[in-house]
C-alpha cells in the first residue's frame, strides 16, 4: 500500500495539488477563499439553490464525464483526480462569450445576476449532453437552480436556443478532451490518500477492498459518498465529520448489473448513474427518479447513501422496500444480506455495525403479473423532500390480489411497510372497494407526525388517496386521467 | 464615431441589462466578492433560542475562549444609541438589554479571525433568561392583549354601518394570508473598513444606503458625514434589504471601529431567514353588502398583521394594505381598519407590494364571495365593480381614480386569452373528470405609485461629462437586478443623444448623492430617472448657451442628435464639442434633483392624494388540481400589464414575469411555519419552497399594454413596474379556488387560505366534499 497526503486535481486549466485537506473543507470555500474564483456563489450552502454549480469531470468506464454539482456541499477531498470547471473557464482565451452566456444575455436571462453563474453552468452541462433540449428537459436540468428575479421564462428560452449559438463539438472541453483525459490519467494512482489534520482526516481508499480495510481501522469514520447529506452536517450544523472516508472515486462501488432477474446497484452509484438501468428494468421509477432533488444532487447523491443514512423521508427506501430489495453489508471480508425493510430499526438506528458499509443493493425485477407504482407528494413538485412517498407492488392473478407490498416514507419514524393495508388487500377482488378498505387500514399502520412539510391529517389522507390513485391508474376501466403527470 | 441617425440604448428600446455580460461570466462583483484587506475580521451573530424571555445576562466565557476569537460585541459595546428602528420609534435595539422578543433574535456578535471560528464560537454562549409566554400570530396576540407596534389606520367614507345593516345581501368571512420570505439569492452582508478620525466605509447589499449611513452614524454616535455606504449591486432585494441591512451594517461598523480592522459579517442562509423580517402575514375579517346583481354596496374590513416584535416598517406596510383593500373596485360605503399587532416573531418588513398584495387579495376574496353567492362568473362581478363613471371614482382614502384603463385592458385580455370559451370548456371538463379538476380566473390589479411617506418622493443624481466626452452617471437608486441603472442610463443617453456605451454607471454611494430614499415602492426609475434628466438638462443648457455664444447662433439652432452636436449648419462629434466646451471653461457636471408633484397625505384624517398615479394590469390563469392529493399545475397564464410608455420593454417584461412568479409562489408553495416554541422551521431553500422553472405556467403569454401612456408627466410617460405585477399571481390562487369549488358544483366559495399548498387545496376539497 502506498500513501499520498495531497489532493490533486485540475482546476480549469491548472494542475492543483493541495496538501493537508481537512475532511470538512468544501470545494466552494476553496474556490472563493483560496483561489478567489468568486464567480461561483454561495446562496444556501445546502445544495438547494445551485448558485455554486460547477462541473466536475471524472474518468469513468465511459471516458471523461462532466456533471454539474453543488460546490457548496462538495468536499474538496472528493475532487481528487477530477477536472473542476468553474464559470471563469467558459469564455474562450480570446474572451469571447460562450454560446450559453451569449444566449442568456440575448434572452435577458439575468436580473440580479447572483444565481446566473450557476444557471450558466447547469445549462452548459445540459447543452453538452443534449444540445437541443425541449423545455421539459430544460426544466429537469434546472430543478437544482433557484432564480428569484426572472420567473425562469427567459432562462428557459435561452436554454432552448443555445444550439443556435454554437455546437458542443467546438467547445473546448470537447476539443481538449483527449489531452485532459491524459492529464487526469497521470493523476491516477494506486495510493490510499490520507490528508488533513489528525482531528479532521480525509481518507480516500485505494479500492473497495481498501475501503473495507479503512473502515476496520476507523470503524467510526464518517462514510462520505455523494455528500448531499453529510455536506449539510458541516455547512449547516458545523459538525466535525473527521475522520471521513470518501467513496465517490471508487468505480467498483458504482457497478450496476443484472444478475439473473435481480438488478444489482453498487452503493456508490449516483441517482444519475442508475437512470438508464431503471428505465429499462423498472420503468415505473423513471418519473419518480426525476423528482429526487435536483440534477446536481442526483449527480452526487447515491442510492447507497440514501439508504445508509436511515432517514424516514429518503426517496428511495419506500419504493425499494416495495420491490423487496435487499442490501449487502460488508465488514472487512465478511458480507451479509439484509432485507431492506429490516435495515431500518428505529429513527436514527439502522442495522449497520461499526466498520460495516453498504456495498450493494439487490432489486428483484417484478414479474409480468406485478403492478407497480411509485408516488411522491411534496409541497413543491420538484426538488423537495417528500411529505409522503410510497412504493406499491401488487400481484394480481385471475382478478384477485394474491400479494402486495406497500411501503411508505414520511408516515413513521422509519420507511415502513403498511402491513394492515397489505392484509386488507390480500385475497380480495381487484376493486375500488378493496383499495378503500386498504386505505382505511392505513389508520392502523401509521400515526404520522405534523411538521412544516405536512400535517398528520394531510399525510394520512393523501396516503390513503395514493392507494386509491393506484387502483384508478392501474384499472383498465378508468377513462379520465388521474394524475397531473399523465394528464 | 458611428454615422447613424440613432444612438444605442436610447429610451424605449430593449437594451440589455448593463451588467448582463458580467452576470453570465461571473465577473459581477457582489459585496462578498470584494477583495479583503490584510487582517480582515469576521463577525457572526449569536441568537436566542427562546421566543420570549426576561434576559438576565449572557455568559460569553466560552465564546471568548474559542480559538481565533478576537472579541464580542453586546449592547454594552454600542458607542452611540442602541437602536436601529428605521422609523425612529426606538423599539429595535442592535442587541437587547433586558428582554428577548423572538426565537432567533440576535443577542451579541462574535468577532474572529475567520468566519468559521466566529460561527462556531457564537454557539457557545450561555444565555441566562426567564422564559415568558409568547404569542406568535396576530390572533394569539390580540387574545393575549398585546399592543399594536405602531398606530393603526382607519380609512372611512360614507355610512358603512347603515349600509351593512340594511343590506339585502351580506357576507362576512375571514381569510388568513401567509407571509413570505424574500429568499434573495445573495443574503445579507456588510463589510466595514475603518478610516481615520470617526470615518468608516461600509460596503453592503442594501436598498437604502442613506438609511444604513444614518443608522451606522446613530449607533456609532458620530455625524453622518463620517460614514460612507457603498452599494454596487445586490443579488436581489425585494424589500428585504430596505431596513434589514441596518443591523449588519451597524455590527460590522462597530467591530471595525473597535478593533480598527476591516470586518465582514455574512449570516448563513438559516440565520438570514430567521433573524431578518419578511412579508407580513394577515388575518383579514371582511363584511360586505351587495345588491342582487353583485354590485358592492358597502365593505367593512379589519386587517390584523403579524408585525413581529417591533414596528420596523409595519406602519406604512399595514397602511398600504388598507390603501389596496379596494384593489380596482368602488366601495360606496367603506371602513377599513388596520391592526398592526406585536408578536413574538422577527419584525416583519417591506416586501414587494409592501402590504398592497394582502389588501388586494382581500378585495378579490370579496368579489369571489359575491360571485358564488349570486351564481355569476367572478369576472362579471369584477367588471361590474370597477372604478368608473360619475360618482364611482373615489377611493376609501378620498383620492379620485382618474386614470383607470382597466375596462379596456381587461377586455383585451379576456378576448386574447379566450377566457369565456375556456371557462365553459373547463366547466364541461370538470363534469367528466372525477379526479382532476380545472379552474380559471382573470384578476386585475390597480396599484398606487408613490411612497405614502410624502417626503420620500425625492431623488438626486450626479452627472459628470469628462473632457474626453465620456459620461459618469450616478444617482441615489440602487441596482438589485431590476435594471434601474440601465433605464436611467437610457434616459441620459437619450437626452445627450449619445450611445449608451459612452455612459459609465457607477456604484451607489452616499458620498455622491446624499439623503436618498430607499429604492423601493417601485419608484426607482420614476424618481432617479427624473433626477438624472434634470442633471443632464442643466449641463445641456450650459452647453447650448456656450455654443450659441461661441458660434453666434440662436440657442434653438443648437441641437444634440445621434452622437453629434449640431450648431447652426455645423455638426461636431460629441467628443470634439465637449472638448471645446471644456476649453471655454463650461461646467460639465451637475447635481440633479426631483420631487414628485401633486401628492399629499393626511394620515390622521385618512384623506389626501397619496399616489401620483396608478399602474394597472390583469392576468388570466388556468390550473389543474388533483383532488386525491391537492397537487396542482398552472396550465396557462396570460398577462396584459400597463407600464405606460415603457422605457425598456424587455426589462419591463422581465419584471412582470418575475413578479408574477414570485406572487404565485407567495400564494402557493411558500409557507412560513413556526413550531410551538416559536421557532421558524422553514428557514432555507430545503424547507422553504420558492417556485422552480417547472412551476411556471406551461403556457405563459406576457404582454405589455403598449397603447398605455402615463397621464402624468413621469419620466418619458412610463410607469413604475417593480411591484404592481406581483399581484397578478392572485389569478393562480383564484383559479385554484374555482377548481376546488367544482367538487361542490360551484355552490360555495371555498375557504381557501394562503398559501394554497397542496395540503390546503386537498383539505379545502375535503371540507366541501364533506359538506363544508
Amino acid at each position: 500500500m502506498t500513501y499520498r497526503t495531497e489532493i490533486r486535481f485540475i482546476l480549469n486549466g491548472t494542475d492543483v495539488s493541495v496538501p493537508d485537506v481537512a475532511a470538512s473543507q468544501t470545494l466552494l470555500d476553496f474556490l472563493r477563499l483560496n483561489r478567489r474564483l468568486t464567480g461561483t456563489k454561495e446562496g444556501c450552502a445546502e445544495g438547494d439553490c445551485g448558485a455554486c454549480t460547477v462541473l466536475v469531470g471524472r474518468l469513468t468506464g465511459d471516458g471523461l464525464v462532466y456533471a454539474p454539482v453543488n460546490a457548496c456541499i462538495r468536499f474538496l477531498a472528493s475532487v481528487d483526480g477530477c477536472h473542476v470547471v468553474t464559470v471563469e473557464h467558459l469564455s474562450g482565451p480570446d474572451g469571447r462569450l460562450h454560446p450559453v452566456q451569449q444566449a442568456m444575455i440575448d434572452h435577458h436571462g439575468s436580473q440580479c445576476g447572483f444565481c446566473t453563474p450557476g444557471f450558466v453552468m447547469s445549462l452548459y452541462a445540459l447543452w453538452m449532453q443534449t444540445p437541443e433540449p425541449t423545455a421539459a428537459q430544460v426544466e429537469t436540468a434546472l430543478q437544482g437552480n433557484l432564480c428569484r428575479c426572472t420567473g425562469y421564462e427567459p432562462i428557459v428560452r435561452a436554454a432552448v436556443a443555445v444550439s443556435r449559438y454554437g455546437t458542443p463539438a467546438a467547445d473546448h472541453l470537447n476539443t481538449e478532451r483527449a489531452a485532459m483525459t491524459a492529464r487526469l490519467k497521470r493523476l491516477q494512482s494506486d495510493a490510499r490518500v490520507v490528508s488533513g489534520p489528525a482531528d479532521n482526516l480525509s481518507i480516500l481508499p485505494a479500492s473497495v477492498d481498501d475501503l473495507a480495510a479503512c473502515l476496520l481501522t476507523y470503524p467510526d469514520a464518517t462514510i462520505v459518498a455523494g455528500a448531499t447529506d453529510v455536506g449539510l452536517w458541516v455547512t449547516k450544523f458545523l459538525r466535525n465529520i473527521g475522520p471521513a472516508i470518501f467513496t465517490g472515486h471508487l468505480d467498483r462501488l458504482k457497478t450496476i448489473a443484472m444478475e439473473g432477474d435481480v438488478l444489482t446497484i453498487g452503493a456508490g452509484a449516483s441517482y444519475t448513474d442508475c437512470q438508464d438501468a431503471l428505465s429499462e428494468h423498472l420503468p415505473h421509477l423513471t418519473g419518480y427518479w426525476d423528482r429526487i432533488a435536483g440534477w446536481q444532487v442526483r449527480n452526487m447523491g447515491t442510492v447507497g447513501g440514501n439508504i445508509a443514512n436511515g432517514s424516514p423521508i429518503g426517496d428511495t427506501p419506500p419504493v425499494l422496500i416495495a420491490l423487496e430489495a435487499e442490501i449487502v453489508l460488508r465488514r472487512g471480508d465478511v458480507r451479509r444480506t439484509v432485507a431492506l425493510e429490516d435495515f431500518f430499526i428505529e429513527y436514527g438506528k439502522q442495522d449497520r455495525a461499526a466498520g460495516e458499509f453498504v456495498e450493494t443493493i439487490r432489486i428483484p425485477i417484478p414479474s409480468q403479473n406485478d403492478r407497480n407504482a411509485a408516488y411522491k407528494i411534496s409541497k413543491r413538485r420538484d426538488e423537495d423532500i417528500s411529505s409522503v412517498a410510497v412504493g406499491i407492488q401488487v400481484t394480481v392473478a385471475e382478478g384477485r390480489i394474491t400479494r402486495s407490498r406497500i411501503a411508505f416514507g414520511g408516515m413513521a419514524a422509519t420507511p415502513k411497510r403498511a402491513t394492515a393495508a397489505e392484509q386488507a388487500l390480500q385475497g380480495q377482488v381487484w376493486s375500488q372497494a378493496a383499495f378503500d378498505a386498504a386505505a382505511k387500514a392505513l389508520e392502523q399502520d401509521f400515526r404520522p407526525l405534523s411538521d412544516w412539510r405536512a400535517s398528520a391529517a394531510y399525510r394520512m389522507l393523501s396516503a390513503q388517496n395514493l392507494l386509491r390513485r393506484f387502483y384508478l391508474e392501474q384499472d383498465t376501466a378508468t377513462a379520465a386521467p388521474v394524475r397531473l403527470e399523465t394528464a | 464615431m458611428k454615422d447613424t441617425h440613432f444612438v444605442s440604448g436610447a429610451a424605449h428600446t430593449d437594451r440589455i441589462h448593463d451588467s448582463a455580460i458580467k452576470h453570465v461570466t461571473g465577473r459581477a462583483d457582489y459585496t462578498d466578492d470584494i477583495g479583503q484587506p490584510e487582517g480582515t475580521l469576521h463577525a457572526y451573530l449569536g441568537v436566542s433560542t427562546v421566543a420570549h424571555a426576561r434576559l438576565n445576562g449572557i455568559d460569553l466565557t466560552d465564546v471568548l475562549a474559542f480559538p481565533g476569537v478576537v472579541g464580542v460585541l453586546t449592547a454594552d459595546d454600542v458607542p452611540g444609541v442602541n437602536d436601529i428602528s428605521p422609523t425612529g420609534q426606538n423599539d429595535e435595539p442592535v442587541f437587547p438589554t433586558d428582554r428577548i422578543e423572538f426565537h432567533g433574535q440576535p443577542l451579541f456578535a462574535v468577532v474572529a479571525e475567520t468566519r468559521d471560528a466566529a460561527r462556531r464560537a457564537a454557539e457557545l454562549a450561555r444565555i441566562d433568561c426567564d422564559v415568558l409566554p409568547h404569542a406568535l400570530d396576530p390572533i394569539a396576540a390580540q387574545e393575549a392583549g398585546y399592543p399594536h407596534v405602531t398606530a393603526p389606520l382607519k380609512l372611512e367614507r360614507g355610512d358603512v354601518d347603515t349600509a351593512l345593516s340594511g343590506a339585502r345581501n351580506r357576507i362576512t368571512g375571514r381569510m388568513t394570508v401567509g407571509g413570505q420570505d424574500h429568499m434573495y439569492l445573495e443574503g445579507q452582508i456588510a463589510f466595514a473598513m475603518p478610516g481615520e478620525d470617526d470615518d468608516i466605509v461600509v460596503h453592503c447589499s442594501t436598498q437604502h444606503p442613506s438609511e444604513a449611513q444614518h443608522m451606522v452614524a446613530h449607533v456609532l454616535g458620530v455625524p453622518s458625514n463620517a460614514v460612507v455606504v457603498n452599494v454596487r449591486r445586490m443579488g436581489g432585494g425585494f424589500g428585504g434589504k430596505e431596513s434589514q441591512m441596518n443591523l449588519f451594517c451597524a455590527v460590522a461598523a462597530m467591530a471595525a471601529k473597535k478593533w480598527n480592522r476591516a470586518v465582514k459579517i455574512r449570516p448563513d442562509r438559516d440565520q438570514d431567514m430567521t433573524a431578518t423580517g419578511k412579508r407580513h402575514d394577515f388575518v383579514i375579517d371582511y363584511d360586505v353588502a351587495f345588491d342582487d346583481a353583485g354590485r358592492i354596496e358597502a365593505v367593512g374590513g379589519t386587517f390584523a398583521a403579524r408585525c413581529g416584535y417591533s414596528a420596523d416598517l409595519s406602519g406604512p406596510v399595514t397602511d398600504r394594505a388598507l390603501f389596496h383593500a379596494d384593489n380596482a373596485y368602488f366601495y360606496p360605503h367603506v371602513r377599513l381598519t388596520s391592526r398592526p399587532m406585536k408578536t413574538n416573531t422577527v419584525s416583519n418588513t417591506a416586501f414587494r407590494g409592501f402590504g398592497g398584495p394582502q389588501g388586494v387579495i382581500a378585495a378579490e376574496r370579496i368579489i369571489e364571495e359575491i360571485a358564488y353567492a349570486t351564481g355569476q362568473d367572478p369576472l362579471d362581478v369584477r367588471k361590474a365593480n370597477f372604478y368608473s363613471g360619475e360618482g364611482r371614482t373615489l377611493t376609501p382614502y378620498h383620492q379620485a381614480v382618474e386614470d383607470n384603463i382597466l375596462d379596456r385592458l381587461v377586455m383585451e385580455l379576456e378576448e386574447g386569452a379566450a377566457y369565456r370559451q375556456r371557462r365553459n370548456d373547463i366547466v364541461a371538463f370538470n363534469d367528466t373528470s372525477p379526479v382532476l379538476k380545472k379552474g380559471i380566473a382573470l384578476t386585475p390589479v390597480k396599484f398606487g405609485i408613490s411612497f405614502t411617506a410624502t417626503w420620500y418622493n425625492q431623488a438626486g443624481a450626479l452627472v459628470h461629462v469628462y473632457n474626453d466626452g465620456s459620461i459618469h452617471l450616478n444617482h441615489g437608486g440602487t441596482e438589485m437586478g431590476q435594471g434601474l441603472n440601465t433605464k436611467v442610463a437610457q434616459v441620459v443617453a437619450e437626452a445627450f443623444q449619445v450611445d449608451f456605451e459612452r455612459i459609465k454607471i457607477t456604484k451607489t454611494t452616499t458620498e455622491k448623492v446624499p439623503n436618498t430614499s430607499a429604492t423601493a415602492a417601485s419608484s426607482g426609475t420614476d424618481l432617479n430617472g427624473m433626477a438624472a434628466l434634470d442633471a443632464v438638462e442643466q449641463i445641456k443648457s450650459r452647453l447650448i448657451a456656450f455654443a450659441a455664444d461661441h458660434w453666434g447662433v440662436a440657442p434653438e439652432r443648437v441641437r444634440f442628435a445621434a452622437n453629434r452636436v449640431h450648431v447652426g449648419d455645423e455638426a461636431l462629434t460629441f467628443d470634439a464639442f465637449i472638448k471645446k466646451a471644456y476649453l471655454a471653461r463650461v461646467q460639465l457636471s451637475a447635481a440633479g434633483f426631483y420631487k414628485t408633484p401633486k401628492i399629499h397625505w393626511e394620515r390622521a384624517r385618512g384623506q389626501g392624494r397619496p399616489f401620483y398615479y396608478y399602474a394597472y394590469g390583469a392576468a388570466c390563469s388556468e390550473v389543474t388540481i388533483d383532488t386525491l392529493t391537492g397537487e396542482y399545475r398552472v396550465e396557462r397564464t396570460d398577462i396584459l400589464h400597463d407600464v405606460g410608455r415603457s422605457l425598456n420593454p424587455a426589462l419591463d417584461k422581465g419584471q412582470v414575469e418575475g413578479a408574477f412568479i414570485q406572487g404565485m409562489g407567495w400564494l402557493t408553495t411558500e409557507e412560513l411555519w413556526w413550531d410551538d416554541a416559536g421557532r421558524l422551521r422553514t428557514h432555507a431553500p430545503s424547507t422553504y419552497k420558492i417556485p422552480l422553472a417547472s412551476d411556471r405556467p406551461r403556457v405563459f403569454n406576457v404582454n405589455l399594454a403598449d397603447w398605455s401612456e402615463n397621464r402624468e408627466l413621469t419620466i418619458k410617460r412610463s410607469k413604475a413596474v417593480g411591484e404592481p405585477p406581483f399581484m397578478l399571481g392572485i389569478s393562480v390562487f383564484e383559479a385554484l379556488s374555482m377548481a376546488v369549488a367544482s367538487v361542490a358544483d360551484y355552490r360555495e366559495c371555498p375557504r381557501l387560505d394562503a398559501p394554497a399548498t397542496p395540503e390546503r387545496v386537498l383539505m379545502a376539497v375535503a371540507r366541501l366534499r364533506n359538506g363544508g
